[in-house]
């Protein structure tokens, strides 16, 4: 069975305009989805699509409006209060931005040590022993427990936040865009660390991320967002090699590569502009920017449907890029 | 003769404990029409080269050895005045950041108005004429009515192509671009890499990339000059850096990337890392290989003195002990 | 575990310094603020110690009115009453500093508790009490203080009372938007997501990261408080039992072209107070900015 079970959810927010008026942001549409446990699912998309407001609803970061998120079976949408505070232990998020994400004001092992204070585990005598194993296990060493977040570089923050986020032994594990504010040569040394740690504690790992090359390494299962909604989820393999839907063909087609075989390919290009969130059409939300798109496109938005066995797309004319 | 020839060049930042070099003698040339790029992680030396060359240097900052030709002209002794027609009307900028570099009281069309009336000496009525034939230029849908629009009323990717098209309005004989795409999405940044391309080869512009990704590299330039800790750590023709790097730090960068295979079903091993991080300001200058550190195939001769640029069998230089033939 | 602790690429270990140690260097070389803070420690200390080595009632007539300064010994002179001005001054010095930081206690007290509300929960809280807010902000400051005095009399708790009320509305302000900016940050989202309750999130995660201005806000109200604390006296609105600097401005007011030495040596003193809070402020405001900090 899966450990995370998300079903149907979505999150609205209220803008608002002059006048009184206001409008609704559907920043996630009626998503679903399903992680087992120990493999890692990527949500992936540009920014606007929704992926990081989806994960940080799961976690309860985001108030989300409708659905359900089943951790282990239990929806963590109803939990409220003292119930909620100590789910949270079960489900941690590592951050983008290795500057904002440390307290500026705590030494970097009592950064570690705040999620075990707070919900009180492991029993107080350990927790000093538990910080020592964190900072071993992210590749630090014990005496940085005792600088603070500015004497460290980007890298360095991130496996203390890497850390923070193993602390309380969480099961499901949210990376949200965990490496793209880092330089090359350390986001490749924070990448291995997360699949060392992952084949180590057995974590699952819901990632979020921009950059396909990094999802493409890390992932087992990947949904594509555009918009707020899943145009497109399949096994890595698949979803790579045989792409149904045109966006996550052009998505595919528009990242630059230094592998020769896919230099030169046929490019598959999105032109044109995204509609306006608040204002969507009725029609497929891609329509506007793809180079398949008919009539029925721009009058009926296409369901997320099985396309073949496991390999789910959003589209009225799926198939290969036709080149 | 080239349009840009460096020679040499040698940056100082003037620091508490003396100066660093953050260039050190860094030498290319660039011709017409061609694409030359900048590639390695912050803090290189990438961005300062392209500020160099634009006569924009920090305070602290100061051309101590070398030359900048363009056109025959040494930038680093021109007299103010004589540099600040160059920049602007035969050199160009485009910055990474396309929010913060429009004036958001101002529509886009103004903008490249006032770059014209002041680079061009055009008239109101011309001038405006002229920023919606750019506006189209750079593919902006609907470029007459979108002159009249604020940098709000627009998505990140049309900023960046009015920041080109502001970087065009001289028609200019050399543009940099430094991390021009870093801050838009992929499908957006291909649309821009594409319109680079075109403009370069229907204008004979020349472009200088600044960028971290070798994708970017490998998809928009001819040469490619890798830069680390303020000097050349190879530097040579795209292809032959790409299919045979010679410094362990230019086969570290590419290798250091997961990058989209062909075959995405192929076992995953750990990614190359390149230990450690770049060297401090301080460090510089050593007469040592600054790589050498984080180098795989450290020997005593690479903390012992700097290695000169080699030259390598498939046509590129490298400045790595490694490479010296008999 | 520690098989690859290279790779973290660690620079040599630093002492660890914390970022309240970082700030006091920065201080340290505004040579400006430092004078400001000897003057204010100066200040102080005759306020805490002088009535010690001055204890006569300073109301008491001790020669011939408005003999001028140095006379007989008296260092800044005789008032109209024939009162020493130095010991008034000593003895005020400790009425104008204590309403100062009072006052200043009162105004960060009150605007910390409603910012920090407005700015943590956001919705119909933030709603009302930014409404209250604007509310006294657009109150005539000086008229409503003097109302407060006439209403409920002119002793010191009640000024201190009065200035703090029609203060703290910059407070509040200024802690909002600082809340506002730091509850977005990441490592907010990282506490609740490590479970930390409310009441901690709001004073011991984003507090004390909101400090900063709030500090430099409420030295620069110090200075403010002794300023209005005058004014009020200046005009009478004092308990007229207690030597203050303004009281005895307002006091001597009527002879200020006879006997000018009785107002402008207070006037000086609350002058060079003000001031050197004023240099210690803008000291803090840059050693407490990060922006401004040396890497």
């Amino acid at each position: 069975m899966s450990l995370l079970e998300i079903e149907n959810l979505s999150v609205r927010f209220r803008i608002k305009g002059g006048w009184g008026r206001s409008a609704w942001l559907h920043a996630v549409d009626d998503v679903s989805l399903s992680l087992p446990r120990g493999k890692t699912l990527a949500l992936v998309g540009e920014s606007g699509s929704g992926k990081t407001t989806a994960a940080l609803a799961a976690a309860r970061l985001v108030p989300a409006s409708e659905g359900a998120v089943r951790l282990d079976g239990t929806d963590l949408l109803t939990l409220e209060g003292e119930t909620l505070r100590r789910a949270r232990a079960r489900v941690q998020v590592i951050f983008q931005d290795p500057y904002s994400s440390l307290n500026p004001r705590l030494r970097a092992g009592a950064i570690v040590r705040e999620p075990m204070d707070a919900l009180n585990t492991p029993p107080k005598a350990e927790r000093a022993d538990r910080v020592a194993e964190l900072f071993a296990q992210v590749g630090l060493r014990p005496e940085q427990q005792a600088l603070f977040p500015h004497q460290f570089s980007g890298g360095q923050r991130q496996r203390i936040g890497i850390a923070r986020a193993l602390a309380t032994r969480p099961e499901l594990i949210v990376c949200d865009e965990a490496v793209s504010a880092l330089d090359v040569a350390v986001q490749a040394q924070i990448l291995n660390l997360l699949r060392r740690l992952q084949a180590e504690l057995g974590l699952t790992f819901l990632f979020i991320s921009h950059d396909l090359g990094v999802v493409q390494h890390m992932s087992d299962r990947v949904a594509v967002m555009y918009m707020g909604r899943i145009v497109e989820e399949a096994d890595r393999g698949p979803l790579f090699s045989a792409p149904l839907h045109p966006y996550t063909q052009a998505l595919l087609a528009a990242v630059p590569s230094i592998d020769r075989r896919r230099r030169g390919r046929s490019a598959v290009k999105a032109t044109g502009e995204t509609p306006d969130p608040l204002n969507p059409p009725p029609g497929c939300m891609f329509a506007s920017r793809c180079p398949r798109a008919e009539a029925l496109c721009r009058e009926t938005r296409p369901a997320l449907e099985e396309k073949s066995p496991g390999h789910r797309a959003a589209c009225h004319f799926p198939g290969p890029s036709g080149d | 003769m080239s349009l840009l020839s460096v020679e040499n060049l040698r940056i100082e930042l003037a620091l508490r404990a003396g100066p660093a070099p953050v260039i050190d003698d860094l030498s290319f040339t660039l011709e017409a029409g061609r694409t030359l790029s900048f590639v390695g992680e912050s803090g290189c030396g990438k961005s300062m080269t392209a500020l160099a060359i634009m006569g924009l240097l920090p305070d602290v900052g100061r051309v101590a050895a070398g030359s900048i030709t363009f056109d025959g002209a040494d930038l680093t002794t021109l007299p103010d005045a004589r540099l600040r027609q160059i920049r602007g009307n035969e050199i160009s900028m485009i910055f990474q950041e396309p929010m913060t570099s429009l004036n958001p009281v101002y529509t886009v069309g103004e903008q490249i108005a006032e770059v014209l009336r002041r680079h061009r000496g055009m008239t109101g009525r011309d001038a405006t004429a002229r920023a919606v034939e750019l506006l189209d230029a750079v593919r902006i849908p609907n470029a007459r009515s979108r002159v009249t629009a604020y940098p709000h009323e627009m998505s990140g990717g049309q900023r960046q192509r009015v920041m080109i098209a502001m970087a065009l309005a001289c028609a200019p004989r050399l543009i940099i671009a430094d991390e021009p795409t870093t801050a838009l999405d992929v499908t957006v940044q291909a649309q821009i890499f594409e319109l680079l391309r075109d403009l370069a080869h229907d204008t004979g512009t020349a472009l200088i990339l600044i960028t971290h990704d070798m994708g970017a590299v490998a998809e928009m330039a001819d040469d490619v000059v890798v830069m680390y800790a303020g000097r050349a750590a190879e530097a040579g023709p795209v292809e032959a850096i790409l299919d045979d790097p010679r410094h362990p730090y230019t086969r570290g960068l590419i290798a250091c990337v997961p990058h989209l295979t062909a075959d995405p079903e192929a076992a995953r091993g750990d990614l190359t890392e390149i230990p450690g991080i770049v060297p401090p300001l301080a460090s510089l200058g050593a007469s040592a290989c600054l790589f050498a550190s984080r180098c795989a195939h450290v020997h005593d001769r690479c903390h012992g003195a700097r290695p000169p640029a080699f030259d390598c069998p498939a046509g590129q230089r490298a400045a790595c002990w490694l490479e010296e033939r008999a | 575990m520690t098989d690859r602790p290279d790779m973290a690429g660690a620079p040599p270990v630093e002492k660890p310094r914390s970022p309240a140690a970082e700030a006091f260097e920065m201080f340290r070389r505004n040579h400006a603020a430092v004078a400001g803070l000897v003057v204010l420690i100066a200040v102080i200390g005759i306020a805490a110690f002088g009535p010690l080595l001055y204890p006569e009632d300073p109301f008491m007539m001790v020669w011939t009115p408005f003999s001028p300064p140095g006379e007989q010994g008296y260092l800044f002179g005789t008032d109209y009453l024939g009162r020493d001005i130095m010991t008034l001054m000593i003895h005020g010095a400790r009425v104008s500093i204590t309403v100062g930081l009072a006052a200043a206690l009162v105004t960060v007290t009150i605007g910390i508790t409603v910012g920090a509300l407005a700015g943590f929960f956001r919705g119909l809280v933030e709603e009302a009490l930014m409404r209250l807010t604007e509310f006294f902000q657009v109150l005539p400051t000086l008229l409503f203080s003097m109302v407060i005095v006439a209403l409920f009399g002119a002793s010191l708790p009640m000024i201190t009372l009065a200035i703090g009320l029609v203060s703290w509305p910059a407070v509040a302000r200024i802690t909002r938007a600082e809340f506002l900016r730091i509850r977005e940050l990441e490592y907010v989202a990282a506490a609740r997501a490590g479970g930390v309750r409310n009441g901690r999130l709001i004073f011991r995660v984003i507090l004390p990261n909101a400090a900063p201005p709030i500090i430099v806000q409420a030295a620069l109200m110090v200075g403010s408080a002794i300023l209005f604390e005058a004014g009020l006296s200046f005009l009478g609105l004092t308990d007229p039992n207690v030597a203050s600097w303004g009281q005895i401005i307002g006091a001597n007011r009527p002879y200020i072209l006879d006997a000018s030495y009785t107002v402008t040596v207070p006037g000086i003193a609350i002058f060079v107070t003000v001031l050197a809070i004023s240099l210690v402020g803008d000291g803090l405001n840059d050693a407490l900015n990060p922006k401004l900090r040396a890497r």
